[in-house]
């Protein structure tokens, strides 16, 4: 009798969560992207369905503060200005989504105005034709205001606002229902913790297909074995068939970029630049096989080669 | 393991208590649990010995190849995901070097291999191994290549499906090379090879897994019992269901024909470093690569230090007096646990305010701020002594400690202890920033 590997299947499946509004749905963005919709574990295409590519977004800060001197050298002027930075990401790094991170109303840093993080969202929002998310700051009080304004300025783009947290979700969650658009939520490394955020939320009033879940992605060599195993676990989690860990999964990995055997100097560990792509792709395609179905990447050069394994992981498309 | 009843049906039912035990049951039962050996019981016919060894084998075999220091060990894996117990046998990544690159090629490469060693968080992480394949027809550059690269020590594959010329390197140098490989096309002749030198031997080259495991049957009936397997992975996908499939027959099913440890030979394209870290997380034992470059196979294999981590041990970094910066006796003196993810997280966040600071980092053996905190393992007692032993007063003057937030309620007693004045610092790592600038003035 010959061998055959038994097939495993799972009562339960991640949920369709739909980003960015077309013209078609209220939007004007060009495209409406789906993530998630599996029943299998993460590219396990030969015994579960897996109806969507994982995406790779990529993020742009509003502040020099938060990109490193290599980074600068090697993506060069561009991340001095968001718009273009922003446009590039999308004409030229191939990127699915780009995700405008709003350090700079960080009141204890630049503490740039509501109405300037506004404007400058509204620019990138005409600059580039992809669905967008928008984070704020890290602190609540400002957050609350910036996100309302964020809403309000993207009405009917599906945008997705992030990231809510289990001490600071309120406002956020407010200003996403407003207009229809997604939350992220944020979770520190823990799974009760990742289901108590969702419960809140949705306790709320959040409607369960406008929800991402962001775990925390520890890069690699900084606890990147804790995210890997509470993603998988989250995942088996909802496959098993808990309703409340079915939101598909978003892991930022541009975290990779801080960390201090990236930024040292080693000739041993090959160039600055070179050891830090391949950091990002790796805690990228760590948290890929984990079961994520989104990442944040920084570097272009970084989506080129997550997005050739994801292909070759998908089926060879 | 198999059970104590299926245990007891094995053994002889005498109840003699010669093994110390009252009766087989009772002894049976403890064999299950692997508390005692077998050779306790004195009257335990062969036939059923044979029978319980193979059943309490491990489900994937344990595989060595080179031999002394540098040796490495494969397989003896029990699980399909980490968090359920642990991954024990890190992935061997080693770099291939083709005899088409003459002899000197050879030598670069096995130079390459040896410098790519590093101290990391307290444990050595480097490349293990160094294969030589043979493409040229003449055989004398790769003969060459093998005695240079069996001189210096390494783990050797010899890559090579000429059974003669296998057979002639195996034994001119006898390190335990693993053989690279028994394909349906010389199967016999190879098994042969591995059998005469004692060898671990890849077999691969089979277009399904039932064909694979009906050869790795063959060569376990012809005695060769230190397999590799290499199923068929030409592309991501294929790696995975392969790799998945192979660990899941030999762990859940107990499947002996699919029960070893497995290998995927990869090139140099950038495919092929996604291949390669595909195989670390999910499952290769051995991953094999034409090419290394510094910037690559560093964080691949921090990944596999990440991965093979025991969850339920915690990396731990020195503890002791660290530099952030280039502090002086003027900087301000923090302390956290020695948690590597604690003591990075703190580290970095000093760094972030861009002051030099002195950290010190207490042994908690690998606990965390609060979780050591309320274990007892980090006290005024504990950091009083690590101050005294560290000669903290003397090299900052500040006669100043900063005392994590978390554990403000230890202040008191660590003043009196240590008779230095506590700082209470942030709740959170990353609030350090914000709170060290504070210091400058």
């Amino acid at each position: 009798m010959g061998f055959e590997g038994a097939k495993e299947s799972f009562s339960g499946r991640i949920k369709e969560v739909v980003i960015g509004a077309t013209d078609e749905h209220g939007g004007s963005r060009s495209r409406r992207l789906t993530v998630g919709g599996s029943n299998g574990l993460p590219f396990h295409s030969f015994e579960s369905e897996m109806p969507h590519k994982p995406l790779i977004a990529m993020d742009i800060v509003d502040t020099l503060r938060m990109v490193s001197d290599t980074q600068l050298k090697s993506m060069g002027d561009v991340v001095k200005d968001p718009v273009e930075w922003a446009k590039r990401c999308e004409k030229e790094w191939g990127a699915d989504i780009c995700v405008l991170k709003l350090q700079s109303a960080n009141p204890e840093e630049e503490n740039r105005s509501v109405e300037e993080c506004e404007s400058l969202f509204k620019e990138v929002l005409k600059a580039v034709s992809l669905p967008l998310f928008v984070y704020g700051c890290g602190f609540e009080e400002k957050d609350a205001k910036l996100m309302e304004a964020i809403s309000n300025a993207g009405k009917g783009e599906r945008l997705f606002i992030g990231l809510a947290e289990e001490k600071a979700y309120k406002s956020l969650t407010a200003a996403a229902m407003a207009n229809g658009h997604g939350l992220v939520a944020f979770s520190n490394l823990d799974i009760n913790l990742a289901k108590q955020i969702n419960i809140l939320l949705m306790d709320f009033g959040m409607k369960p297909e406008n929800i991402l879940m962001d775990p925390l992605m520890a890069p690699l060599g900084m606890g990147l074995e804790y995210s890997y195993s509470v993603i998988e676990r989250l995942r088996i989690g909802a496959l098993m068939g808990d309703p409340v860990l079915q939101m598909p999964m978003i892991c930022d990995c541009s975290c990779a970029w801080t960390v201090p055997e990236v930024l040292e100097e080693d000739d041993g560990k090959g160039t600055q630049v070179e050891r830090g792509v391949n950091w990002e792709v790796i805690t990228a395609e760590a948290a890929l096989m984990a079961g994520a179905a989104l990442v944040i990447t920084r570097h272009p050069e970084s989506v080129k080669h997550i997005r050739a394994t994801i292909d070759d992981l998908y089926g060879g498309v | 393991m198999p059970t104590a009843m299926e245990i007891y049906k094995l053994l002889p039912k005498k109840n003699c208590g010669e093994c110390k035990f009252p009766t087989c049951l009772a002894f049976a039962m403890q064999l299950a649990n692997q508390k005692v050996a077998l050779e306790a019981c004195p009257y335990v016919s062969p036939e059923a010995k044979a029978a319980l060894e193979e059943s309490g084998a491990p489900p994937i075999r344990l595989m060595t190849f080179g031999t002394g220091d540098m040796a490495v060990k494969v397989g003896d894996e029990t699980q399909l995901f980490r968090h359920d117990k642990t991954f024990y046998n890190p992935t061997v990544i080693g770099l291939i070097a083709d005899d088409s690159s003459g002899s000197q090629g050879i030598k670069d490469g096995v130079a390459l291999v040896k410098s790519l060693s590093f101290e990391r968080v307290g444990q050595n992480i480097r490349v293990n191994s160094i294969a030589i394949r043979h493409s040229t027809g003449d055989p004398k550059e790769f003969l060459e290549g093998v005695k240079h690269a069996s001189s210096e020590g390494l783990p050797m594959v010899l890559m090579t499906e000429d059974p003669g010329l296998m057979g002639e390197t195996s034994v001119a140098w006898p390190k335990r090379p693993l053989l690279y490989r028994a394909t349906p096309a010389n199967f016999d002749a190879m098994i042969e090879v591995a059998k005469r030198s004692s060898c671990p031997l890849v077999i691969g080259g089979a277009a399904t897994l039932d064909e694979l495991s009906q050869l790795s049957e063959r060569a376990k009936k012809a005695g060769v019992t230190d397999l590799v397997l290499e199923p068929v992975q030409g592309t991501c996908a294929q790696l995975l269901e392969s790799m998945t499939v192979v660990r899941r027959a030999a762990v859940k099913k107990h499947f002996r024909p699919l029960g070893y440890p497995t290998i995927s030979v990869l090139g140099s394209s950038d495919l092929d470093k996604g291949r390669a870290t595909i195989g670390v997380a999910k499952y290769s034992s051995i991953v094999l690569m034409d090419e290394l470059s510094r910037g690559f196979v560093f964080p691949l294999m921090v990944l596999r230090q990440n991965i093979f981590t025991d969850p339920q041990v915690p990396i731990q970094v020195k503890p002791g007096l660290y530099k952030v910066g280039e502090p002086n006796e003027k900087s301000p003196v923090m302390f956290t646990t020695n948690f590597s993810l604690t003591y990075f997280t703190v580290r970095a966040d000093i760094e972030k305010s861009k002051m030099p600071a002195w950290l010190l980092v207490i042994d908690t053996e690998g606990q965390s701020v609060m979780t050591a905190f309320a274990a007892g393992k980090l006290t005024p007692e504990s950091v009083t002594e690590a101050i005294e032993k560290e000669k903290v007063k003397d090299v900052s003057k500040r006669n100043e400690i900063v005392i994590p937030g978390m554990v403000s309620r230890m202040s008191g007693k660590l003043n009196e202890l240590s008779g230095m004045k506590v700082i209470v610092g942030s709740r959170e790592s990353s609030g350090i920033p914000k709170m060290i600038k504070s210091f400058s003035g």
